[in-house]
């Protein structure tokens, strides 16, 4: 068992969009939890409540439409949802920061790199003199690797190239040592190439600086590469959870079991990849029963009535599957049963 | 051995930087600089490289969407380059484009039936009749309904425009597609989907691909050969197996080596290269991979490597395989 402290804890966590369909549960009774020091990776496919999840911890749900329901977000002893909005942006960018998607967006273009990295320091770090301010930026701009440091704090974002901007992003999120960095799909808009070397500096910075990492991403090549344990989501719910070699070695949920078989290999050619049949559902569209059901191959009739629980399978291993529960037959027979 | 569906010679295409009070030109983005290819009918040819690299462009020149500033195109025999627009229009019963985003490249306003019903009335195919038999039909091999036809592309999923985008292809029963991206948009289960959809028409149907990709996972399972492109060049044409498990041109190693693979047990061979990729309007001399190449010798930033075969099937544009070519 893993001993190391658990820095993060979300509990029973629900955000829900009001709109005039009614309430939708993009995030829907979601728990897990980040060690100190720890990379974890949410997995899931568009509309299965990562995103949200992650705006949920750094309190930046827009609201409205947007509102925690209800649930738990334990920081350091503190519920981040009770928070004041003054009491929060205390918290965001200095013990929990975040990276986005999309550098070019997520940086201001009126302003110098430099400007928007000290702006950082100067609300955190009041006490900190104009020197001291500009030493730390420099040497952010050097810890994530980018050549020039001084000269390029006085550039411009759009002079940068997208694997530049991302590295800025990074050095930025870091000034402040956080304990947790959130980062939402970091390399879904670079090239294969950049994206190896910030997959790279991720889990360089994560070492050295003993940062723990939420890494939300669709890609499954991403989350094998650089996590320890991952939370795979669907529909607005945690299907499973475990370490990184138990996920990929042995899935349990059908639906990490489809996910991987439908990821084409580069090493290898499959005669024809497996695929999930039908659509992701629509938030909110599945009232009653497993949210996979559906689409789910070894479904059965209590999946459509009744909406499974989270099962410990293993020591760190859970399950959200009816196959799981220890009151259904073995999932073994089962198979043997359905095909 | 039979002439190629479609061969592709010296294709270049320069597009203007015009700057200035008057416009004048100031120099030329070469998005794609002297590429030549051919393409097997029945076969699938996949493309890959990174943004910017010109593999889009290459596409879109192919279907003379763009117009190229120098190259030869020939099609079944017939030169796509010289013909005129009208005849260029009909020509392209033949070849047929599907795109990356399903969400741009379906008119909101027009109804499935219509938007199929486009390309039958564009090259007078059928009597009214025919086809809207022919929608419903081609609604059916795609894996949708006929009823579908009456809807708007709004009530449509992501992976389902995608097979409104084939069918849409498919009307005229052209022999060659070209893909750009189609499932880049899509999430893995729906991708999956596409992926055999498409392998299944091509079966059916007698189809050939060129697939324009930047997921080489992918690109791998659909393809049978496969072109790198870089910087407007392409670095290395090989069939799959070859060009994946003996890649010969060091961005090809380096960008297979950077490709995360879905397996946490997997050690790679880490060929790392450096930087990011130059500005086509201002590429490196000599080979355009120098300045991040590891295996850099002095005649690369001088020289323009020539892009030959050095095994049978299996090309290349790098000096460090000089000395194996064929005089």
């Amino acid at each position: 068992m893993d001993e190391r402290k658990t820095i993060l804890d979300v509990k029973g966590l629900r955000t829900s969009f009001f709109t005039d369909d009614g309430e939708v549960p993009a995030v829907d009774n979601v728990d897990f939890h980040i060690r100190q020091g720890e990379v974890l990776g949410i997995v899931g496919e568009s509309g299965c409540g990562k995103s949200v999840t992650s705006l949920s911890i750094m309190g930046l749900v827009p609201s409205p439409p947007g509102k925690i329901v209800s649930g738990e977000i334990l920081f350091q002893d503190k519920d981040l949802t009770k928070l004041s909005d003054k009491e929060m942006r205390q918290i965001r960018g200095d013990d929990i920061a975040m990276i986005f998607q999309e550098p070019m967006t997520s940086l201001n273009p009126l302003f110098t790199i430099g400007n928007q990295l000290r702006e950082a320091l100067k609300i955190h770090k009041k006490d900190w003199s104009k020197s001291q301010i500009q030493e730390r930026a420099v040497e952010m701009m050097k810890l994530v690797g980018l050549p020039r440091a001084e000269a390029l704090l006085n550039e411009y974002p759009h002079q940068l190239s997208g694997g530049m901007r991302q590295r800025v992003m990074i050095a930025m999120a870091l000034l402040c040592d956080p304990k947790v960095l959130i980062a939402d799909e970091p390399t879904t808009a670079l090239d294969v190439t950049i994206q190896a070397q910030i997959l790279k500096l991720i889990k360089n910075l994560n070492e050295r600086l003993d940062t723990a990492v939420l890494l939300i991403t669709h890609d499954l090549g991403v989350v094998a590469e650089t996590c320890e344990r991952v939370v795979v989501m669907y529909a607005g719910k945690v299907v499973e959870e475990g370490p990184v070699h138990t996920i990929f070695n042995d899935p349990q949920h059908p639906y990490t079991r489809g996910l991987l078989e439908s990821v084409p290999d580069m090493r290898f050619k499959k005669e024809r990849l497996y695929s999930i049949p039908g659509n992701v559902p629509k938030p909110g569209s599945i009232k009653t029963g497993c949210k996979y059901a559906a689409r789910c191959e070894f479904a059965f009739d209590r999946c459509r009535v009744e909406d499974p629980e989270l099962y410990q399978t293993a020591e760190d291993h859970k399950t959200r599957c009816f196959l799981f529960d220890p009151k259904e037959a073995k999932p073994n027979d089962r198979t043997v049963v359905e095909s | 051995m039979t002439e190629p569906l479609l061969k592709v010679e010296g294709l270049k295409k320069y597009f203007p930087i015009t700057g200035g009070m008057l416009g004048r030109v100031k120099g030329h983005v070469k998005a794609v600089d002297d590429i030549s290819f051919y393409v097997n009918e029945g076969e699938t040819l996949g493309i890959v490289g990174e943004s910017g690299c010109g593999k889009s462009t290459t596409g879109r020149m192919l279907m003379r969407l763009l117009d190229p500033t120098e190259g030869k195109v020939t099609f079944d025999g017939q030169e796509l380059t010289s013909l005129s627009a009208s005849d260029m229009r009909k020509a392209r019963r033949d070849i047929q484009m599907v795109f990356q985003d399903p969400y741009a490249s379906l008119n909101p306003r027009h109804s499935i039936e219509k938007i199929l019903m486009e390309p039958l009335n564009v090259h007078n195919i059928g009597d009214p009749k025919e086809r809207k038999r022919k929608v419903h039909e081609f609604l059916e091999i795609v894996g949708l309904s006929s009823y579908h036809a009456k809807r708007y592309p709004h009530q449509f999923s992501g992976g389902q425009r995608q097979r409104i985008g084939i069918a849409r292809a498919l009307m005229t029963n052209p022999k060659l597609i070209i893909a750009d991206e189609p499932v880049s948009a899509l999430d893995v289960s729906i991708q999956a989907q596409v992926l055999n959809l498409m392998q299944d028409l091509q079966r059916d149907l007698k189809l050939t691909y060129i697939f324009i990709a930047h997921d080489l996972g992918v690109v791998r399972h659909i393809s049978d050969r496969v072109g790198v492109m870089y910087l407007g060049n392409m670095a290395e044409l090989a069939d799959t197996e070859s060009l994946y498990e003996k890649p010969l041109h060091p961005y090809t190693q380096a960008l297979l080596s950077a490709v995360p693979v879905p397996d946490p047990d997997f050690v790679r061979e880490e060929v790392v290269i450096k930087g990011d990729v130059p500005s086509p309007a201002n590429p490196p001399s000599g080979c355009r991979f120098h300045t991040r190449c590891p295996f850099k010798m002095d005649i690369c930033s001088q020289e323009i490597p020539r892009f030959a075969e050095v095994e049978p099937g299996h090309s290349v544009a790098c000096h460090l395989y000089e000395e194996c070519r064929p005089q």
